[in-house]
């Protein structure tokens, strides 16, 4: 919504600035000025759109060039059937989205009422506190998963899926913790106010005032500690065994011998796909209750 | 329920939170400090482990290769994604939605796949695994972040001051290099400062196309995954923590004085 106004404004803008230089008498030779009007703000982007259509646009159809033809480089659907067919491949994918599910509503439980206390105004010194909680997530996931390594030996967690799912957990709460703590402390407290003054208990006013509201939070919360999970083979790695195998393991492993490429692409293209939908449905889910949300207070 | 028991109680969870966040880093940096191979065990005080972190050339190495490259793509990036934002902010809407989109690409597809496209892709126009590969990657995958952090400003400027700048006979580069650019350089410093961290912290692309380059990353991703951790690795880790978090906490309260500042000034 703030970028299309933007739009419009600089619009508008530039409509006006034109309006203005001509009718503005210039001393310059109009030719020379029409040449330099030529070179529009937005020729900026060039660079970095070009390249990026080279260096990531083209990779993803290489890619998906190798997840649709065999080792001999004819036309195939070999490498999807591959997928498809193989019920323990099908295991491990379910498995991968388990752990990811399991992680992310662990995530959210912890992380909702943390940051309803460090949003609310009984604390002072938030800010510190809200950085204190968030600064981990710019040290690297690899020692993080170390340091919980090390801890969850000496309380003899032995249990390599417990494991997997604790330092995961571990890793991406702060990016649960952060939009939600964004979405909180920016909400409009007179609505809890009036929600309390119509008489409704602290636990309505969190259901049906607090949570539906902080939706646009949640969703951008899922979608940093889904995706990651899903995708991972580091965690798995360090923290598990031969067993806890997932999604991240397998692409991985497909890639590390050259005659895996093409089944590996089509992999990745599988899940390349399952995030696009994803984000779909997320955008579709925030963009649908915000605007429920304006309308219902307008 | 008393406001007091009610605060307490508040306390008291994120207090509990708060030692589960960071008890794991604590336990780290105390054990850095016995050489006992195994994990968990306590061998005696000693600083072993950080003599020989310190003279350990891989370790050296790693780091300087990861400053190295998080410097130049980090530079990089900060220079594509600052003229990108300024290109960005003014399209049309048609044009923005398809720009946003190819940088949305980069930000939510999963490392892993990007890390692999690449691998296909460096291999088909034969550039060799190593330095190239990581500089185009890191710098491809960190400009969003810029674009990200850098458009925010453009909002604040005025829009005109560019055409001013046609106007007053500055080519459109200079214009751009002379009259916007200056006005947004903390954006575009918050910008660097992204990149370079996302650039240090990659290690995902970073494996499938490093060719043997060890970034601190992928050091540690190999030293842990593949060879098995052995004990110079707390302290390795013990001193990424305490410098990261000491960065981050200056930073942070050097921005939150002059935001201070700039509010007392503003009343």
């Amino acid at each position: 919504m703030n970028n299309e106004r933007n739009t419009v404004s600089a619009d508008t803008y530039d409509a006006a600035a034109e309006t203005t230089a001509a009718e503005a008498p210039s001393r310059r030779n109009k030719q020379k000025k029409l040449k330099m009007r030529g070179v529009k703000r937005t020729a900026f982007s060039m660079p970095y759109l070009a390249l990026s259509i080279l260096f990531v646009v083209v990779p993803l159809l290489i890619m998906l060039y190798y997840a649709f033809t065999n080792l001999e480089g004819g036309f195939t659907f070999d490498n999807f059937a591959h997928f498809f067919s193989r019920p323990n491949i099908m295991k491990v994918m379910g498995r991968s989205f388990l752990i990811a599910l399991i992680t992310t509503v662990a995530c959210f439980l912890l992380a909702y009422p943390l940051a309803l206390c460090l949003a609310s105004s009984t604390l002072n010194r938030k800010a510190i506190l809200v950085m204190l909680f968030v600064l981990p997530m710019w040290i690297n996931s690899l020692l993080r998963t170390y340091a919980v390594k090390i801890v969850l030996y000496m309380v003899e967690v032995t249990n390599a899926w417990t494991a997997v799912t604790i330092g995961m957990v571990y890793d991406f709460f702060p990016f649960m913790l952060l939009p939600l703590y964004t979405v909180l402390s920016g909400m409009d407290k007179n609505l809890v106010e009036a929600s309390h003054d119509l008489g409704a208990s602290p636990l309505k006013t969190l259901f049906k005032v607090k949570l539906p509201l902080s939706l646009p939070g949640i969703v951008s919360g899922v979608l940093m500690v889904f995706m990651p999970t899903v995708s991972t083979f580091a965690i798995s790695d360090i923290l598990g065994d031969s067993t806890t195998y997932l999604f991240g393991n397998i692409i991985d492993q497909w890639f590390a011998s050259s005659g895996g490429w093409h089944i590996g692409s089509a992999y990745s293209f599988i899940l390349l796909v399952l995030i696009a939908v994803t984000v779909v449905i997320a955008n579709k889910l925030t963009k649908g209750k915000t605007d429920v949300g304006v309308g219902g207070v307008l | 329920m008393s406001k007091t028991v009610k605060k307490s109680l508040i306390w008291a969870f994120v207090g509990v939170m708060l030692f589960l966040m960071y008890a794991p880093i604590a336990v780290l940096i105390v054990y850095s400090f016995t050489d006992a191979k195994a994990l968990g065990v306590w061998g005696g005080f000693t600083m072993d482990l950080y003599a020989a972190l310190f003279t350990d050339s891989a370790v050296l190495g790693a780091l300087g290769n990861s400053l190295l490259l998080a410097a130049v793509s980090a530079t990089l990036a900060t220079a594509l994604g600052t003229a990108a934002a300024v290109g960005i902010y003014y399209m049309k809407r048609k044009r923005k939605a398809c720009a946003q989109f190819v940088c949305n690409i980069t930000m939510e597809n999963a490392e892993i796949v990007t890390g692999v496209a690449f691998m296909m892709f460096f291999l088909l126009i034969n550039v060799q695994y190593g330095w190239a590969a990581l500089i185009i990657a890191h710098t491809m995958i960190t400009v969003p972040y810029v674009i990200l952090s850098v458009t925010p400003r453009l909002s604040q400027i005025n829009p005109n001051l560019y055409e001013a700048g046609l106007d007053l006979g500055a080519s459109p580069v200079r214009s751009m290099l002379r009259v916007v650019m200056p006005q947004l350089i903390p954006g575009m410093i918050s910008g660097f400062i992204m990149a370079f961290t996302l650039s240090l912290d990659d290690f995902i692309v970073s494996k499938f196309i490093n060719g043997g380059v060890e970034t601190i990353p992928i050091y540690l991703y190999n030293a842990l995954a593949k060879r098995g951790p052995d004990p110079t690795l707390r302290a390795l880790s013990s001193v990424l923590f305490v410098v990261v978090l000491a960065a981050l906490i200056s930073v942070n309260v050097v921005s939150a004085k002059r935001k201070k500042k700039a509010m007392k000034s503003a009343v």
